[in-house]
């Protein structure tokens, strides 16, 4: 929905606040609302906040899926 | 020559006073201690109110601009040379050769002595570097409140060589449109320090004086149709003024814009579209699809037109619409900006 | 930029595109609404349209919070912002919304009113701080991703003995405006609108989770596939969302497994439970009166309520009479049905809730489809199909 962008966590900081790289940039947010968030790892940002971690691997599934569609795609009835 | 003022200016910890705007001695020494010192020219040790110069031979550009950006100092320039250097390209996008500048500075009582004076040093750098000196000015004061600290307007003057006739609409189907570099650089400088958006990036604003690449540029294709700088509102906007100005289409392919990696990301923090932000230091040219070859050859040869690249092509259209070849696939228009970009949420 | 780039890229969308070319039935004709306006967005910014057949169509529905944001609640901003020694600390998303009297908070802004734009509700509670002698009023939009941020401000706010600190709430539920659509008679009862399928909000979902969907899709028999925010995300929704019509289920399927549960963020739905309680009703710009749709401060928090510290009452502004954003966002029609647009309604000149942000239907339309009129029209020779 609204703007939000899958950062990684580059730096944990007091206070739930963390420090997260995007392509280069870098902002401080806040971790409040997602439990047990570790350097490395990847969150979906809004408005300053992240919203929950991304799953590298449902990732990797996912973009396998697009890939797959194009060769396994039953035909329509 | 002494001017028997009591005391030198304190640069260190003095502020802007009303006094200094009245005409009076305290106008006088900062004239002639800070302006006259600083661009230190023939003209302004003169001391008239206005210059006297040679012109030489060829049509007169005259152009404007007056410079508001807040914050004045940011990474990679500040309001000084971002005001020289923005009427230099003024003239220059002319296809002329810019001879000289004047300033008129209107400064905001309580602005500190010490940023004035970065300032205005800042302006004679950019000027000397630029060959292009300011030989009058004009300063005036407002009471603190009414100014972002100071606002500049210069203006410039230069002379088109015979033959060059280079013209915002001078755009017809099949001709090329280049860029001379990266997009995006100065805006997202500037919105990095911007009060609750500030971030840490290496971009800094791309400001630079534009008259050597355009001459680079007129040496090889001298029949160059269009040349712009693509100031506020990006090279979106520029692109569909040159459409409207011409009343042609033009298509242009995403993948094809350079732009830096982290000013692409800085603005997809912000929910920005990089084709929407401001560039200082860049052009867009309009040129025969037969001279596009030599002409991209000519800008990435010089120093400002490295990252040179061909983005589109001219079309007929009579709406005048610029169209974008998205990199996903798909196209679609780009259009005029309503009103400032903001930062969204949604 | 890891995440984002791989889900951009143009041969996967090719490949993608023909896979839903090649299942879609011929002779049949699937209609499905992208209810949230990142997707809105993300379709018309990339030419998503572009790369689907003919026989599938996408209905933009209304979810933008800027967009359904009624008139009267933008004015109330407008007041609160002009009380003597207030501070409106505001995204920036409505900024620029038209309210009565042609003023909006960029307009009242420039008129002398003290109003910031912020990114986060962060930015508010540290001007709070700073600023003891003034009331700083964070005006609060947006669906329930958008809201957990509040609820923290305002803990925080009260951890911090922030008695300065005040939130102008208008956050909106989505579920309750999909069943508000789901319930026109357009589409319950006549079937004249073929709303076959939704794809559901990608960030709303990572708090929610993908439960609440459950009911829509059991009760109105529509599938909805929950779909990330990139082009290639909303290809692959609408490739499934195609498969279920074609093998008649009706189940809730996520294509965004990287950010989405079933059951969300529980730590984010905590704290706005304990923060946040229903309004009986609210209203929805173009959809008129939504029950159970918004959220309103709990007495315990009435303290940092702007609405009851100011008193302020809620008011209707009738939208311009031939205004066709309900029929819009209910998909019965399109942004170029409309009288007004183009003309009379433009993103400069927003006139209703389709067109005032840049997600609006009519305004993502304008911005990136509007050309295709103009081709087609002189293609056909005549009007638009």
């Amino acid at each position: 929905m609204c703007l939000a962008l899958p950062v990684r966590v580059v730096e944990l900081k007091g206070g739930d606040m963390a420090v997260v790289d995007l392509g280069g940039v870098r902002k401080e947010i806040s971790l409040a609302l997602v439990d047990g968030v570790t350097t490395g790892d990847y969150v979906i940002l809004h408005v300053g906040y992240a919203l929950t971690r991304l799953d590298p691997a449902e990732a990797e599934r996912t973009l396998a899926t697009f890939a797959a569609a194009g060769i396994d795609a039953p035909a329509s009835a | 020559m002494k001017r028997g003022f009591t005391r030198a200016l304190d640069f260190r910890h003095g502020q802007v006073e009303m006094t200094h705007g009245s005409g009076g001695r305290a106008m006088a020494q900062l004239v002639e201690e800070l302006f006259v010192a600083s661009f230190d020219n023939e003209a302004l040790r003169r001391m008239d109110d206005q210059a006297q110069v040679e012109v030489p031979p060829g049509r007169l550009v005259i152009a404007t601009d007056s410079h508001v950006v807040s914050p004045l100092f940011f990474p990679g320039g500040d309001i000084g040379c971002l005001s020289v250097h923005g009427t230099v390209n003024d003239v220059a996008m002319a296809g002329a050769r810019p001879l000289y500048l004047a300033a008129g500075f209107i400064l905001e009582e309580g602005l500190p002595l010490a940023d004035l004076r970065r300032i205005v040093e800042s302006m004679a750098r950019a000027s000397r570097g630029a060959g292009v000196p300011v030989v009058t000015g004009d300063t005036k004061v407002v009471e603190r409140g009414s100014g972002d600290g100071v606002f500049i307007t210069t203006t410039g003057v230069g002379v088109v060589p015979p033959g060059v006739d280079v013209s915002g609409s001078r755009a017809r189907p099949g001709d090329v449109v280049l860029v001379s570099g990266t997009m995006g650089d100065h805006g997202v400088a500037i919105m990095s320090l911007r009060e609750n958006l500030s971030f840490g990036t290496t971009i800094e604003s791309d400001t630079a004086a534009l008259h050597g690449l355009v001459a680079a540029m007129l040496a090889v294709v001298p029949g160059i149709h269009c040349l712009r700088d693509p100031t506020r509102g990006g090279l979106a906007t520029t692109l569909n003024e040159l459409a409207r100005q011409s009343g042609v289409g033009i298509v242009i392919g995403e993948d094809r814009i350079p732009v830096r990696g982290e000013v692409n990301s800085a603005c997809e923090f912000l929910g920005l579209d990089p084709l929407y932000v401001a560039n200082e230091g860049k052009l867009v040219a309009i040129c025969a699809a037969d001279d596009a070859q030599r002409l991209l050859g000519a800008m990435r040869a010089h120093p400002l037109g490295r990252d040179a690249a061909i983005i589109g092509q001219v079309i007929e259209d009579e709406h005048a619409f610029v169209q974008m070849d998205t990199a996903f696939g798909g196209r679609r228009v780009v259009d005029w900006l309503t009103g400032d970009q903001l930062p969204r949420i949604c | 930029m890891k995440y984002i780039d791989e889900f951009r890229d143009g041969a996967l969308a090719r490949s993608l595109g023909a896979a839903i070319t090649r299942e879609a039935a011929p002779g049949r004709r699937y209609g499905f609404m992208e209810f949230c306006g990142g997707h809105t967005h993300a379709i018309a910014r990339y030419g998503v349209t572009d790369l689907l057949p003919g026989n599938v169509r996408m209905i933009h529905g209304p979810g933008c919070p800027v967009c359904v944001l009624p008139v009267g609640r933008v004015d109330m901003a407008i007041e609160i912002a002009r009380r003597p020694g207030v501070i409106l600390a505001t995204y920036g998303d409505t900024m620029r919304v038209p309210a009565s009297g042609r003023l909006s908070l960029l307009k009242a802004k420039a008129q002398g009113a003290d109003v910031r734009m912020v990114y986060s509700t962060q930015d508010a509670v540290r001007l709070a701080e700073e600023n003891p002698g003034r009331e700083v009023v964070m005006f609060a939009i947006g669906f329930e991703t958008t809201t957990p941020p509040t609820a923290l401000a305002i803990k925080q706010a009260e951890a911090k003995g922030l008695a300065n600190f005040l939130v102008f709430c208008n956050h909106v539920l989505t579920p309750s405006a999909i069943s508000h659509i789901l319930e026109s008679p357009e589409v319950r009862e006549l079937g004249t609108v073929p709303i076959d399928g939704f794809i559901g909000p990608a960030h709303v979902s990572t708090i929610i989770g993908s439960r609440p969907y459950e009911f829509f899709a059991e009760e109105y028999q529509k599938p909805v596939v929950i779909a990330g925010f990139e082009p290639l995300d909303v290809m692959q929704a609408i490739l499934m969302l195609v498969r279920q019509v074609n093998e008649g289920r009706a189940e809730v399927e996520n294509e965004f497994t990287r950010a989405v549960t079933r059951e969300g963020n529980q730590k984010a739905q905590a704290l706005v439970a304990e923060v946040f309680e229903l309004r009986r009703e609210f209203e929805w710009r173009g959809l008129g009166a939504v029950p159970y749709s918004a959220l309103r401060l709990k007495d315990k928090y009435a303290a940092f309520d702007a609405e009851r510290r100011y008193g302020l009452v809620d008011r209707q502004v009738a939208d311009h009479k031939a205004c066709e954003c309900g029929a819009i966002l209910r998909g019965v029609k399109q942004p170029a049905d409309c009288k007004l647009f183009g003309t009379a309604c433009t993103p400069e000149n927003p006139l209703g809730s389709c067109m005032v942000s840049s997600e609006g239907a009519c305004a993502a339309h304008y911005t990136y489809g509007r050309f295709r009129d103009f081709s087609r029209k002189s293609a056909a020779g005549g009007a638009t199909p």
